[in-house]
Parts: C-alpha cells; sequence; structure tokens
C-alpha cells in the first residue's frame, strides 16, 4: 500500500506541477518542447552542481582554515 | 429604526499566502512566452491561422490585432474557452440541462454532439429568490397576460408604448420599495447608461466606486460629467475626494461643482461586498452631495423583507436620492427601474433617453415582476415570498460557513448571496470548471480582463430554489475538488478562535 500511496502522491505532485505551469492547457507538442526544454535544464544544472560542488566546497575550507590558522600566528608573534 | 437592523458588518478579503502569487506569475510568464511561439509560427505560416487578422491589402495600415488584449484572447483565453458560452436549454432554475458541445481543434470551432446533458446543478445564475421556474400553477396570470395583450409593445414610452400594466407595475414597485414614485425599463443595463447622463452633464461630478459594473461606467461617461474613482468601498478615500471637490471646485475655472453625484452599487457582483450605506449617507448629507444606488444583485436577496441594501441597514428609503435595481437578477424576469421622489422620476419620465426612445417591456415580463413582487411582499396572500427570502438567507449562511470551514479563500460579506472563491493561477481556471462539469456542477469562472490579474475566481450565486441536499452535493465536490487542485490557501480555518479572523468589523449603536 505504501507504494500506491507513494505513486498517488507523485501523480499530484505532477498535477501540481502542470496545473502551476499552464502545461496543463498546452497541445501535445507545446508540452513535449516545455518538458524537454525544462528537464535539460535540470540535467544541466545537475551536472555542473556534480562537477563543481566537491572543489567549491574545499575550496572554501581551505580558505576558511587559512583565515583562522594565519590569525592564530600573528597573535603569537606579537606577543612574543 | 427598524428592529431587524444589523449590528455588525463583517467582509473578508483575504490574501493569499506570497507563493501563490509568484506561482501565478510564474503560470503567466509560461502562457506568455508560448503566446509569443505560436504568434510567431502563425506569423510564418507554421501554423495554420484560426485568430482574426487583418486582410492582405491592410497590411501596411496601423495594426489592429497587436495590442496585449488580442494576444491575451488568441493565446490563454481561447486555450479554456469551452468553459464560457455553454448552450443551456431549460429554465435556468436550481437545475438547468446543458447541450454537450465538444471540440477538435483546440477551442477554435466547436460542435453539438447532440446530446444534452440533463439536471446540471446551477451554481451560475442569478436566479436568488428561485422566481426562474416554469410551474403552470405559478405562471397562470402571466400566461393570460400573454393572451391578452400579446407579446410586442412595438412603440417607446412617450409615443405609444404605456400600458396599465406599466402603470400598475411602477405603482407597485414604488409601494414596495416605500418611495413616492418608479418608473420602469425594458432592459437593466439601459437603465443606468441611458439615465445617467440625464441626470447629470458637463460641470457636474460623479464619484464612483473602483469597482463598479460597466453599465454605471458607460452612463458615467457617456454623460461628459467629470469622473473621479475612490478606493472600493473605502470611505476615507471618498471623504478626501469630496472634500477635494468642494475646496477647490472645477478644474480651470474654481467655480463650485454644479452637481456631486456618488455611484454606488448595493452588492458588488465580482466581489460580494455589501456598500457601507450609513457612512456614505452620512458622508453625502454633510457635504450636500447626491447619492446613486443601484440594487441590480440587492434587490430581493439582502434584507429582512427582501427590500435590498436599504432595509438591511435599517435605514429610511428617503436618504437615498436614486434607487435603481433590475428585475433580471431576483425577480426571474427582464428589465430595470429607477424609484426616488416625483419630481425626480417625472422629469426622467421627459428626459430619459431610454423613454424617448427605447421601446418598453413587454406585457408577460411586467406581469412576471407584478406576480413575484406581490408574492414577496404578500399580496397573494401566502407567506411564500418571506419564505423564499429567509431560504436564500439560510442557505446563504450555510454555504459561506462550510467553505470557510473547509479552508477556502472567499471573498465578501457574511450575507451576500454571490460567494466568489479565489482560485488565482490560470491553469486552475480551466480545470476547475471542466472538473466541475464533470460532476454535474455548472459554475460561472472569471478571470482577467473583469478581475485583477492575479486574482481570477470562480463565482458562486446561492439561490433560494437550493435544497440542502444539492448544497451538500456542491459542497463535497467542492471539497474533493480543493484537495485535488489545491485550493485550500486560508489561512485562517475557521475554527473556536474568531479573534484571529482577518476581518473588519463594525458594530453600529442603535
Amino acid at each position: 500500500m505504501d507504494i500506491k500511496s507513494m505513486k498517488n502522491y507523485l501523480y499530484w505532485l505532477y498535477c501540481q506541477f502542470e496545473l502551476i505551469t499552464c502545461s496543463y492547457l498546452m497541445e501535445p507538442w507545446e508540452k513535449v518542447l516545455f518538458y524537454t526544454f525544462n528537464v535539460s535544464m535540470l540535467v544541466m544544472v545537475a551536472y555542473t552542481a556534480y562537477i563543481f560542488f566537491p572543489v567549491h566546497i574545499s575550496t572554501a575550507f581551505q580558505f576558511c582554515l587559512h583565515l583562522f590558522g594565519s590569525q592564530h600566528e600573528n597573535t603569537v608573534s606579537v606577543v612574543k | 429604526m427598524e428592529l431587524s437592523a444589523k449590528k455588525t458588518f463583517i467582509e473578508h478579503f483575504e490574501q493569499a499566502p506570497m507563493y501563490v502569487a509568484v506561482l501565478t506569475f510564474v503560470g503567466f510568464g509560461v502562457g506568455t512566452v508560448f503566446g509569443y511561439l505560436r504568434d510567431f509560427m502563425r506569423a510564418w505560416g507554421l501554423e495554420k491561422r484560426n485568430v482574426a487578422q487583418e486582410r492582405e491589402q491592410q497590411k501596411d495600415f496601423v495594426p489592429l490585432y497587436q495590442d496585449f488584449e488580442n494576444f491575451y484572447t488568441r493565446n490563454l483565453y481561447v486555450r479554456i474557452r469551452d468553459n464560457w458560452n455553454r448552450p443551456i436549454c431549460s429554465v435556468p432554475g436550481p437545475q438547468f440541462d446543458l447541450m454537450e458541445r465538444v471540440t477538435d481543434d483546440y477551442n477554435w470551432t466547436f460542435r453539438f454532439t447532440g446530446r444534452t446533458i440533463k439536471n446540471v446543478i446551477n451554481m451560475g445564475s442569478y436566479n436568488y429568490l428561485g422566481f426562474a421556474e416554469t410551474d403552470p400553477n405559478a405562471l397562470k396570470t402571466v400566461a393570460k397576460e400573454l393572451q391578452r395583450y400579446g407579446t410586442g409593445i412595438c412603440s417607446t414610452r412617450q409615443e405609444m408604448g404605456t400600458l396599465d400594466k406599466h402603470v400598475e407595475l411602477e405603482n407597485l414597485v414604488a409601494k414596495f420599495l416605500g418611495v413616492e414614485d418608479a418608473m420602469v425599463f425594458g432592459m437593466g443595463f439601459a437603465t443606468n447608461s441611458m439615465n445617467i447622463p440625464a441626470l447629470v452633464g458637463k460641470g457636474c461630478l460623479i464619484l464612483s466606486d473602483e469597482l463598479n459594473h460597466t453599465s454605471l461606467v458607460l452612463g458615467a461617461r457617456l454623460s461628459g460629467a467629470t469622473i473621479r474613482i475612490f478606493k472600493h468601498n473605502n470611505m476615507q478615500s471618498l471623504e478626501k475626494l469630496l472634500r477635494d471637490a468642494i475646496v477647490y471646485g472645477q478644474p480651470r475655472s474654481r467655480r463650485a461643482w454644479r452637481k456631486i453625484i456618488i455611484l454606488v452599487e448595493g452588492i458588488y457582483s465580482m466581489e460580494g461586498s455589501i456598500v457601507r450605506l450609513p457612512e456614505i449617507v452620512s458622508l453625502k448629507n454633510k457635504y450636500k452631495a447626491y447619492l446613486y444606488l443601484d440594487e441590480a444583485h440587492s434587490i430581493g436577496a439582502v434584507g429582512a423583507t427582501g427590500r435590498g441594501v436599504v432595509e438591511y441597514f435599517g435605514m429610511n428609503p428617503n436618504d437615498v436620492d436614486v434607487l435603481m435595481g433590475t428585475f433580471t437578477k431576483s425577480f426571474g424576469a427582464a428589465g430595470g427601474y429607477i424609484a426616488g421622489k416625483k419630481g425626480l422620476v417625472d422629469f426622467l419620465r421627459t428626459h430619459s433617453h431610454s423613454a424617448v426612445y427605447a421601446t418598453s417591456m413587454c406585457p408577460p415580463v411586467a406581469e412576471q415582476i407584478i406576480r413575484a413582487m406581490k408574492c414577496l411582499m404578500g399580496l397573494d396572500g401566502t407567506t411564500q415570498g418571506l419564505q423564499r427570502v429567509r431560504q436564500l438567507g439560510k442557505n446563504t449562511r450555510y454555504f459561506r460557513r462550510r467553505l470557510h470551514e473547509m479552508g477556502f479563500i472567499i471573498y465578501g460579506n457574511d450575507d451576500s448571496p454571490v460567494v466568489p472563491l479565489l482560485l488565482y493561477m490560470p491553469g486552475k481556471i480551466g480545470a476547475f470548471a471542466r472538473r466541475m462539469l464533470e460532476k454535474n456542477i455548472g459554475v460561472v469562472v472569471v478571470g482577467f480582463p473583469a478581475t485583477p490579474i492575479t486574482e481570477s475566481r470562480a463565482r458562486f450565486c446561492v439561490s433560494a430554489a437550493h435544497t440542502r441536499e444539492m448544497l451538500d452535493t456542491v459542497l463535497n465536490a467542492l471539497d474533493e475538488l480543493g484537495d485535488f487542485l489545491h485550493l485550500k490557501y486560508s489561512r485562517y480555518s475557521k475554527s473556536s478562535h474568531p479573534e484571529l479572523y482577518e476581518e473588519t468589523r463594525f458594530e453600529f449603536e442603535d
């Protein structure tokens, strides 16, 4: 039953998407065009995230480390 | 003061959550983008052109169909056009029969299959008191007058078109409203548009509500007077305009205005709100202006005995200078009336365009109004009229309460039989109307030009002829559909905490 209610919920979500973006009103070829555009946009965003996400995270982490590390160094040298 | 004066004035105009407005614009954005795409394809011949367009020889002239309204019509309206102009083939009572229509080319053309869909519950007709009926007993006098007078008048009021039926009807209307005299016209829209020019002219000032009906706007524009608009039902805005008008006078000469007239409606049919009559009357008395009250939707529908907003607020009909109304909504007929002091009505008999040029009301229709009005006043010996008014009040309160409890956003006053249910998104307008028809319920949905672009709605008109079972059927269907289409946006579902309700409350001392 969980699968069935999950499927119903997904169908309901799909209907909401159709209503909100007016694709419920479109003719079939317009729907194909619209969905192709949407899916391709999503795929591109996902691919970009996949490629650049780890690099961005590690760069940000290193930057934070550098910031805290250098500060510690400076205070120690002044006191000395 | 009457015993039945209303003590509290509760109106709701709840705003939907922000994401709803954003998603509505997303929907319109997508629709517009595809509209441009389709226009491009039509212009370059990639698609058959079904739209109105100029002839070849006129291609170099000023373009006719490039403005936003035409763009909207051919790209967005046509997609859901099957929800409007549906032909019915029975009396528009609490239920009616519909002719089935299908389209083969996405609403550009329709064809009838020949089948009729029977007993569709009617939530769209202005049949407030249920006088749109075919019962032969009820229509006995109408049939008799039809045989006596025929159907045509073939003349205007001032020539040979005044019958004894008109005199009888006018006396009855005056008695019903409690004024000195009344005059009836053949068409409700024409009553407004042809009589306002007779009452005001150049050098007069018209203060008109933001959401007034087209007939009032047309009449105001035809008159040639200066028109200023005040915010809907907003007394501060009206008072500011009145004060500015009296202090500054006419625009360049600074002379006093010849006349200042305030145009308002009893019930506004797109919002379901009722006019704040006591405040307007006190303002008009203070600043010496005139008041023109259009009771098209409120006559017969509000008030303890159905005499309109004047009775609803417990006021004297002499407070309003010009009482106007129509017989189309609560009386099951056609036409309009203007009532007031005898001097006013006598003036209109000679100076109104409608009296001079328009054909007068036909006798069977006049008889239908006479019998409906006699029924309402109790002059036919039964209490049927009062029962109808009470039934309408009960149905209205029940319907509105249940809709509030379910969590829909409803606009308007708690006592108005016009119930707008907000849909917001353009995609949902079509889905809502089609699915309701599948469940055998006929509704009227309204979209952009008639309402603001983000506030499309479904408008229900409760009738005294609806039984509790019919209303329950409709409410259950709405519940189901509300869950499926996700329409229950209200954040203030009616519960045991009335102080959390977004409302405006006014308590009157009486």
